[in-house]
């Protein structure tokens, strides 16, 4: 279990942790923020600063790290999954979203 | 020179009683038109600086105030002890109202009009002449010894990564603590860059009424994306940002946001304005680095803090700045433009308070005259935020 790779979790509700260095797929790591420990097989290669689901986390569910609301999922992401761009999507400023923009 | 229970650094004491830690001769020019008879002004005399851009003219409402404003607030930034007024002529920002303006201050202003002295030549040999004397007179000041409570302290993130939000970024919220217990003023800003954080922010605010504003500058910036029908993702997080591990404008927020600290926020001044109350205070500006440095010095810092992870030469002609990196390889790899290194507190090595006190340290050493990394590199940024077209 000790791989000697780190990782961080910063709130103990968080769906998510950060890898601090490049981690192969395959790794099992073990995350702990606070009184919670979460043992994680990584599903991807997961590059210095990019983040890894701990739980797993329902297409449209809030994606949760600094104890907050970082944007929602835009599909299942399971457990040791890459949670990034791909899979989430921010919910703010969505000009994009708005419908008379695309009207005229 | 500097202990952690009396800090003090050496500045320069101003006519309007504001400090400087820098003793420039500003060259300014009003308008693009002016921008390179300042530059070659720079050229032939040592001790001015100048900035080049694309304004003063044709601007209306909003962008005309906020234009003039920033030219102001460059000229009268305690860190500048005279200012030579370039212009054109014929431009809507005229060099004689904005050297009006700084000559308020009770600093040396004066204006030198392309149109008025036979061309571009002859402007740039009576600014410069104007300037030799200015120079001169600025050489004979002495730096004097001056608390902390007469700094106003930018505070930036630029080129975030993962990182940001876990060392330097908590490790300037430190530092803006410090600055604010010794009475001076700490400036957060990037309102695009606070977007999903402004909750945190509000509830810190010293009355409704700041609390208010909060939402308001906050609900503006989105709606500008909104009424413009974009996707604000296409430019925010960057791709920089996302191959650093940023997935959303949320994320990066909430890793921003941690550069304010924990003390309650006084105020919300508008975009080049200078605060009206000590302690944390929000200025209205863009994520865009250099609109955000350029409006934070136009408002009265003297020295600015900037936290990076994935790498940048960002400085201003005005204000040293202080570059942060996020992360060891990146301080390895940009040791030309990184002053401090909060990558320690990734690796395990160092507390996030002990690399506050260590920049903190810092801010007393520049503000006596150690020169950062993009003043020696000469990194001298400027860009206005502008909010409507050119007409």
């Amino acid at each position: 279990m000790e791989t000697g790779y780190q990782t961080v979790m910063m709130k103990p509700e968080d769906s998510v942790a950060v890898a601090l260095s490049e981690i192969p797929a395959g790794t099992t790591v073990k995350v702990m923020c606070q009184d919670q420990t979460f043992v994680v097989q990584l599903q991807d290669n997961i590059d210095f600063g990019h983040k890894f689901a701990v739980v797993p986390i329902k297409q449209g569910q809030d994606v949760l790290k600094y104890g907050e609301v970082i944007g929602v999922a835009s599909r299942d992401i399971d457990v040791g999954e890459h949670v990034h761009v791909h899979n989430v999507e921010g919910k703010r400023g969505r000009g994009d979203k708005v419908e008379y923009a695309k009207q005229s | 020179m500097s202990t952690q229970n009396n800090p003090e650094f050496w500045g320069y004491r101003r006519p309007d009683g504001r400090v400087g830690v820098r003793n420039h001769v500003l060259i300014l020019p009003t308008i693009t038109c002016a921008t390179q008879a300042a530059k070659q002004v720079t050229e032939l005399v040592h001790g001015t600086v100048s900035f080049i851009h694309q304004h003063g003219c044709a601007q209306v409402g909003v962008d005309y105030e906020q234009t003039f404003r920033t030219y102001v607030g460059m000229g009268t930034n305690p860190n500048v002890y005279g200012v030579v007024v370039m212009g054109l002529g014929c431009e809507t920002h005229q060099a004689r109202s904005v050297a009006g303006e700084i000559a308020k201050s009770g600093k040396p202003v004066e204006v030198v009009s392309i149109q008025d002295h036979g061309g571009t030549l002859g402007a740039i040999a009576q600014a410069a002449r104007i300037a030799a004397q200015m120079v001169q007179d600025a050489s004979a000041l002495s730096r004097e010894p001056f608390d902390f409570s007469e700094l106003i302290v930018g505070t930036e993130c630029g080129g975030s990564d993962a990182c940001s939000g876990l060392s330097a970024n908590p490790a300037v919220g430190v530092v803006s603590d410090m600055i604010v217990d010794h009475g001076g003023t700490a400036i957060l800003a990037e309102t695009t860059e606070l977007i999903g954080a402004e909750h945190l922010l509000a509830n810190r605010a010293v009355d409704d009424r700041v609390a208010k504003r909060v939402y308001e500058v906050i609900q503006a910036m989105e709606n500008r994306a909104i009424a413009m029908g974009v996707d604000i993702r296409t430019g925010n997080p960057s791709p920089g940002n996302i191959r650093g591990g940023l997935t959303t404008l949320e994320e990066k927020s909430l890793g921003a946001a941690a550069k304010a600290g924990t003390r309650p926020l006084q105020e919300l001044v508008e975009y080049a304005q200078r605060p009206t109350k000590k302690g944390l205070v929000w200025m209205d500006t863009p994520g865009h680095d250099i609109e955000q440095l350029t409006g934070m010095v136009a408002g009265g810092a003297q020295v600015v803090l900037f936290t990076s992870g994935r790498g940048t030469p960002t400085g201003s002609p005005i204000a040293p700045v202080i570059k942060i990196a996020t992360n060891t390889l990146m301080f390895e790899r940009m040791k030309d433009n990184m002053d401090i290194n909060a990558g320690t507190i990734i690796d395990g090595k160092e507390s996030i308070e002990s690399v506050g006190q260590r920049i903190f340290n810092e801010i007393a050493l520049v503000c006596s005259g150690k020169l950062t990394k993009a003043e020696i590199l000469k990194q001298h940024d400027f860009g206005i935020w502008r909010i409507g077209p050119t007409f």
